[in-house]
């Protein structure tokens, strides 16, 4: 339990030091909301129905980026062979690499998107579930994050393919966040889409960790 | 002969080759058959006349999508239980197969759309669900080309299979909550299929004409894939002798 921890901690000291960590990814995530209206016209209606949608993508797209430096630069420095010989099983060392990465992306995202939300006119009332669906979903997008980026650790500069391989497996988690916020935001009750969203979020961290783990054992010839 | 032996890939090259043309002959002669029973002998839909007919096309392609990346997974779970390399090449051999119906199954439904729902493009649950297979085996491809190393590469893409596999009824659900709009299944329902025989026969022709196919490519694109590993490990052994 102290490795596991010892590497939690780890991984959040480098991913918070690191150029493309955790500030990266939360200006990311700022960023693209304030671009957002740029886009689609200043129109509050507009805005309103879009926001939704709009926070989750920016969600998906900034937890895409501290991924490539989560398994990398282990398997690069041959510190992930160290790991391999602790007792600490690769599953664990997955797991606590996902909360480390979530720690650094998806929970800061969770405390910076209802600062964002009157940027894009998001009401009041949907605030609240706006940030509790990113407190239950974003760490689904850690652990299948975590995978991809196991599976594209062997690959130089793999950033892209690392986008192709996540994205589709994050689809259930964009429409079941977006759908509850947006079910807030026209006063219909979100219980079930956010029961939903944690369900199929509880399920990812759990074959996420596998996954991961599974790729981590592969990079050895 | 059990049917094990056929794991040696020699063997299994010989065999292949020999099969490849009764295959691929019997393909052919099922897709003009069913195309021919589809577009010349099926009455026309009550409601929508003749461009019922892309269904003949759409439909089994679309099954296909489907079954492909089926068999996919369960190649990519034999190798990964077994550690077969014959089950990693026909995982690979099908992706780009799996890929072109599920274009197919798009595109026919893009131009079937246009005249009856009025749009290319509807953001329908089934649409959805297909794109998002689409962009797995995309995805699936890429993983392959982007790892130099085979035997790495094979290890890599058991992994994606099999996490797709997995994803896949959670998106399919996900996307089913979302939106729906595509109409529901007609043949296969538990109170026996809900439309006619004289559809139905060609539909099925087809279908069993596009698994022939399938089975003819994967045949010749696994007997390809030996011949190059052959090659690369020739070549390799070439670059390590003595000069």
């Amino acid at each position: 339990m102290r490795t596991f921890f010892a590497l939690i901690r780890r991984d959040v000291t480098l991913g918070i030091r690191a150029s493309g960590g955790a500030a990266l990814s939360a200006a990311f995530f700022a960023l693209i909301v304030v671009l957002a209206p740029l886009g689609l016209g200043p129109d509050m209606a507009t805005l309103k129905s879009a926001s939704p949608g709009l926070f989750w993508i920016a969600a998906l797209l900034a937890t895409l980026l501290g991924l490539e430096r989560i398994v990398q630069p282990d398997v690069e420095d041959g510190t992930l062979d160290l790991m391999r010989l602790s007792p600490l099983p690769l599953e664990f060392v997955a797991l606590a690499k996902i909360i480390a990465h979530w720690l650094t992306s998806g929970l800061i995202i969770t405390l910076l998107a209802p600062v964002l939300a009157p940027l894009l006119n998001l009401s009041l009332d949907a605030v609240p579930v706006l940030a509790l669906s990113l407190l239950v979903g974003t760490p689904a997008l850690s652990a299948i994050g975590a995978a991809a980026a196991a599976l594209g650790a062997s690959v130089q500069r793999g950033g892209m393919v690392l986008a192709l391989l996540a994205l589709p497996l994050n689809i259930p988690f964009l429409i079941f966040g977006s759908t509850a916020v947006a079910q807030a935001q026209t006063n219909t009750d979100p219980t079930q889409a956010l029961t939903l969203l944690g369900a199929c979020s509880l399920i990812a961290v759990v074959v996420g960790s596998i996954a991961a783990a599974t790729s981590m054992r592969l990079n050895d010839d | 002969m059990p049917v094990l032996a056929y794991a040696n890939p020699e063997r299994f090259a010989r065999l292949a080759r020999s099969l490849t043309p009764w295959f691929l002959g019997s393909a052919i002669g099922l897709l003009l058959t069913g195309l021919f029973l589809g577009l010349f002998m099926a009455p026309p839909d009550y409601q929508q006349g003749d461009a019922a007919r892309i269904m003949y096309v759409h439909v089994p392609a679309a099954w296909m999508s489907m079954f492909v990346y089926g068999c996919m997974a369960l190649a990519s779970a034999a190798a990964f239980i077994w550690k077969h390399p014959l089950a990693d090449v026909a995982a690979k051999a099908s992706a780009p197969v799996g890929c072109i119906f599920t274009a197919l199954a798009l595109i026919t439904g893009m131009l079937w759309g246009k005249p009856m729902w009025g749009a290319w493009w509807v953001w329908d649950a089934r649409l959805t669900s297909v794109l998002i297979l689409f962009f797995m085996y995309l995805g699936y491809i890429v993983l392959w080309s982007a790892i130099e190393d085979p035997a790495r590469a094979a290890r890599a893409a058991r992994i994606l299979a099999l996490v797709g596999a997995i994803n896949i009824p959670i998106i399919k659900f996900s996307v089913d909550w979302w939106n729906t709009l595509h109409q529901g299944a007609t043949v296969f329902r538990t109170d026996g299929p809900s439309i006619t025989s004289s559809m139905l026969i060609p539909l099925l022709v087809m279908a069993v004409a596009y698994n022939v196919l399938y089975a003819a490519l994967l045949l010749i694109r696994m007997r390809a894939e030996i011949a190059e590993r052959r090659l690369r490990s020739i070549r390799l052994g070439l670059e390590f002798e003595p000069k």
